[in-house]
C-alpha cells in the first residue's frame, strides 16, 4: 500500500468512527487529536479496526505512534506490504 | 419436598426452581465466552461479533443486563433499578458500539435539585452552571473556581499523584464543607466514590458530567436491553440466561473452557464480567495465578453496596413535575461515612414520569441511598423485615415533603438492601459500584496472569457506571480480539 493509501485507509476509518467529522482539511504532521475531536476510545477503535480491516496488529505500547497520519503512515508502512485499500466497509 | 409457589420473594425466599437445560443446542466450542452480562460483558460481546468472533454470552439471572436492570411488579409497574443518569458521552459511546436507534434514545435530563441544610437550588449540572452557582450561592471567587476546574481538565489516567479527593477538595476549597457536598455527593451515588478515594477517580468521572449534564435512556432500561439483545442476535451472539458458571477451566496457564450446568464448553478466551474477586477466587481459582497477583486481588476493597425504595403510583395517578433526580440530606454536614449508614438521612429520587416511557401514562419514584453489606447482613430475619419497613417508612416521609399528598397514590412500594443486590446481581457483598481503585490494575492485567482471560466490570471507580462499564467492555474486547488475532497468526 503506497503512503497516500494508508491516508485514504486511516481516514476512512476516522470517517466510520467519527462521521460528523469533515476530514478534507486534515494535516499531515499535526496530531489527529489537535484537528478533529478525537479520544482515547476512538483511538482504540482505529486499532480495532486495523486489526479488522487489514489484519494489522498494533501493540499498545505503539498507539503514540498513530498520532499524526504522517506518523501512521511511518508506522503502518511496513505492516501494510501488498495489503489491499478497503474503504466504505 | 417440590415447591411448587408461582413468586418468590427474592432473597429471603431462595430461586425459583428451573426445569430444562438452558444450554440446550448449544455449541461444542466458541471462540470466547463472556461471562456475565452487564453493560461490560454486552458490549464486549457486541464488540466480539463485530469483529466476526463466535460469541456464547452467559448470564445467571433471568434477564441481561447486570444491575442495568428492570422488574415489574402487578399493576403494572416497571421499576428501572440503576436508571438515575449517566454522562453525554454514553450517547457517543452507543452510536460507535451499538446502534443509531439505541443512541437516539438517549435524551437529557430535563431537572436535577439539591435539598440540604446546606444549600437548595436546580442546577443543570454542568461547569458553567456549577461556575455560577459557586461564585453567587457558595461566594467564591471566579480564580479559586477555575483553579479547581483547570486542574480536573488536566487529570489523567496516568498521573496519579496518589491524592484523595478529600485532599483535593481542601487544597482548593479549605473548610468549605458545603462546597465539598455538592461537587461529591451526586457521584457518590453514581459510583461510591468517598473522600478518602483517590482524586483521579473522582475527577475524571466528574469531568464527564460536567461536559454537559446528565442523561437518561428514553424507554427505560427494558426498551435499552432488549435493544441491546437484539443487535446481539443479529450478530449471531448465542445467549443464555439462567446460566450459573461454575467453573472457568484453566490449563498450562491458559484458558480451555467454562463448566456449566454439568458441560464443558471449549473457548479459546473468557470474558469475565463477573465481580474481580469472584472471579479470580471462585471462577478461576488462586492457584492459577502468581502468588503475589492473587494476594493483590484479594486485598482488593469491595465499594459500598445500596438500598432502594421502589415506589409505584396506581395507575390513573400522577403528579407534577418536581425534577428528575433530586439529592436530598437532612443532614447538617456532608460526611462520606454518613451517606452509608444504616439509617442515613441522604438519599436521591429518581422520578419516572410518563416520559420515561412514552406511550405507558405511568409515574414511579425509586430513591436510592448507600449502603455497607456488614450494617444488613448482621440482622436477624425479624431485624432485617423492621428495618426495610423503617426504610420505607422514613423515605415516604421524605418524598411527602416533595410531593404532598403523594402517599395515597402510591399503590406499590417495596425496599432492596445489599442483600437483594447479592442475590440478584450476585456481586461479592452486593456491591453496587465494583471495587476501589486498586482493582483496576488486576483487572486489566488479568490476562498477563492467565493467557486467555480477560475481565471487564466495575472496578476502580473510573470503570463503574453505565458509561465507565459500557466503555471498559470495549477496551477488554480489543485486547480479547487481539489475542484470538494473535492464535490465528500462529496457526496459520
Amino acid at each position: 500500500m503506497t503512503s497516500e493509501e494508508i491516508i485514504l485507509a486511516i481516514k476512512d476509518i476516522i470517517q466510520t468512527i467519527a462521521p460528523d467529522e469533515d476530514l478534507s482539511e486534515l494535516k499531515t504532521d499535526v496530531r489527529l487529536r489537535d484537528q478533529i475531536e478525537l479520544d482515547s476510545m476512538d483511538f482504540l477503535d482505529i486499532v480495532m479496526e486495523l486489526r479488522k480491516r487489514y489484519g494489522v496488529q498494533v501493540p499498545e505500547e505503539d498507539y503514540k505512534e498513530l498520532a499524526t497520519l504522517d506518523g501512521c503512515v511511518a508506522y503502518l508502512t511496513p505492516h501494510m506490504q501488498g495489503k489491499t485499500l478497503k474503504v466504505g466497509v | 419436598m417440590s415447591d411448587t409457589r408461582k413468586y418468590y420473594k427474592g432473597s429471603t425466599d431462595g430461586k425459583a426452581p428451573f426445569h430444562g437445560d438452558p444450554l440446550e443446542g448449544i455449541e461444542a466450542a466458541y471462540d470466547v465466552v463472556v461471562v456475565g452480562s452487564g453493560l461490560a460483558g454486552l458490549t464486549g460481546a457486541v464488540i466480539l461479533a463485530r469483529a466476526g468472533r463466535k460469541v456464547l454470552l452467559l448470564e445467571q439471572h433471568y434477564n441481561l443486563g447486570g444491575l442495568a436492570t428492570w422488574f415489574k411488579r402487578r399493576g403494572g409497574h416497571i421499576f428501572d433499578v440503576s436508571l438515575h443518569g449517566f454522562p453525554a458521552g454514553m450517547k457517543k459511546t452507543c452510536r460507535k458500539y451499538w446502534t443509531k436507534d439505541i443512541a437516539d434514545s438517549i435524551a437529557r435530563l430535563d431537572g436535577i435539585r439539591f435539598d440540604n441544610p446546606q444549600f437548595r437550588f436546580d442546577t443543570e449540572f454542568t461547569r458553567e452552571d456549577f461556575v455560577h452557582k459557586l461564585q453567587t450561592v457558595f461566594g467564591l471567587s471566579q480564580t479559586a473556581i477555575e483553579g479547581f476546574f483547570a486542574e480536573l481538565a488536566q487529570m489523567d489516567f496516568y498521573s496519579n499523584s496518589g491524592e484523595t479527593v478529600g485532599e483535593l477538595f481542601e487544597r482548593h476549597f479549605p473548610g468549605r464543607n458545603d462546597v465539598h457536598r455538592l461537587l461529591l455527593e451526586p457521584i457518590s451515588y453514581a459510583n461510591g466514590s468517598h473522600l478518602s478515594d483517590p482524586a483521579i477517580a473522582y475527577g475524571i468521572v466528574f469531568g464527564n458530567f460536567m461536559a454537559s449534564g446528565v442523561y437518561t435512556f428514553s424507554g427505560g432500561t427494558d426498551r435499552l436491553v432488549k435493544a441491546m439483545k437484539a443487535e446481539l442476535e443479529r450478530l449471531g451472539v448465542e445467549i443464555r440466561n439462567r446460566v450459573q458458571v461454575d467453573r472457568i477451566l484453566v490449563e498450562q496457564g491458559r484458558v480451555r473452557a467454562v463448566v456449566a450446568h454439568g458441560r464443558t464448553i471449549a473457548c479459546r478466551a473468557v470474558l469475565s464480567n463477573a465481580n474481580l474477586r469472584a472471579t479470580v477466587e471462585r471462577l478461576v481459582g488462586q492457584e492459577h495465578f502468581t502468588p503475589e497477583y492473587a494476594a493483590s486481588v484479594s486485598q482488593v476493597r469491595l465499594n459500598n453496596s445500596s438500598c432502594q425504595v421502589y415506589m409505584g403510583l396506581k395507575e390513573g395517578e400522577s403528579i407534577p413535575f418536581i425534577t428528575d433526580l433530586l439529592f436530598t440530606s437532612s443532614a447538617a454536614r456532608f460526611d462520606s461515612m454518613e451517606l452509608c449508614d444504616l439509617h442515613t438521612q441522604s438519599r436521591t429520587f429518581s422520578f419516572y414520569y410518563p416520559k420515561t416511557r412514552p406511550g405507558l401514562e405511568r409515574y414511579t419514584i425509586v430513591a436510592s441511598t448507600n449502603a455497607h453489606w456488614s450494617d444488613w447482613n448482621k440482622l436477624t430475619p425479624e431485624q432485617y423485615e423492621a428495618e426495610k419497613a423503617a426504610l420505607i417508612q422514613r423515605t415516604l416521609t421524605s418524598v411527602e415533603q416533595y410531593v404532598p399528598g403523594v402517599r395515597t397514590k402510591i399503590e406499590h412500594v417495596e425496599a432492596a438492601t445489599p442483600r437483594t443486590f447479592e442475590f440478584y446481581v450476585q456481586s461479592p457483598e452486593g456491591t453496587s459500584f465494583g471495587t476501589k481503585f486498586e482493582g483496576l490494575k488486576p483487572s486489566m492485567t488479568m490476562h498477563e496472569q492467565v493467557r486467555g482471560l480477560f475481565h471487564a466490570g466495575s472496578v476502580g471507580i473510573i470503570m463503574s457506571g453505565w458509561l465507565g462499564a459500557a466503555n471498559y467492555g470495549v477496551i477488554a474486547a480489543n485486547k480479547v480480539d487481539a489475542w484470538l488475532h494473535s492464535l490465528v497468526e500462529v496457526n496459520a
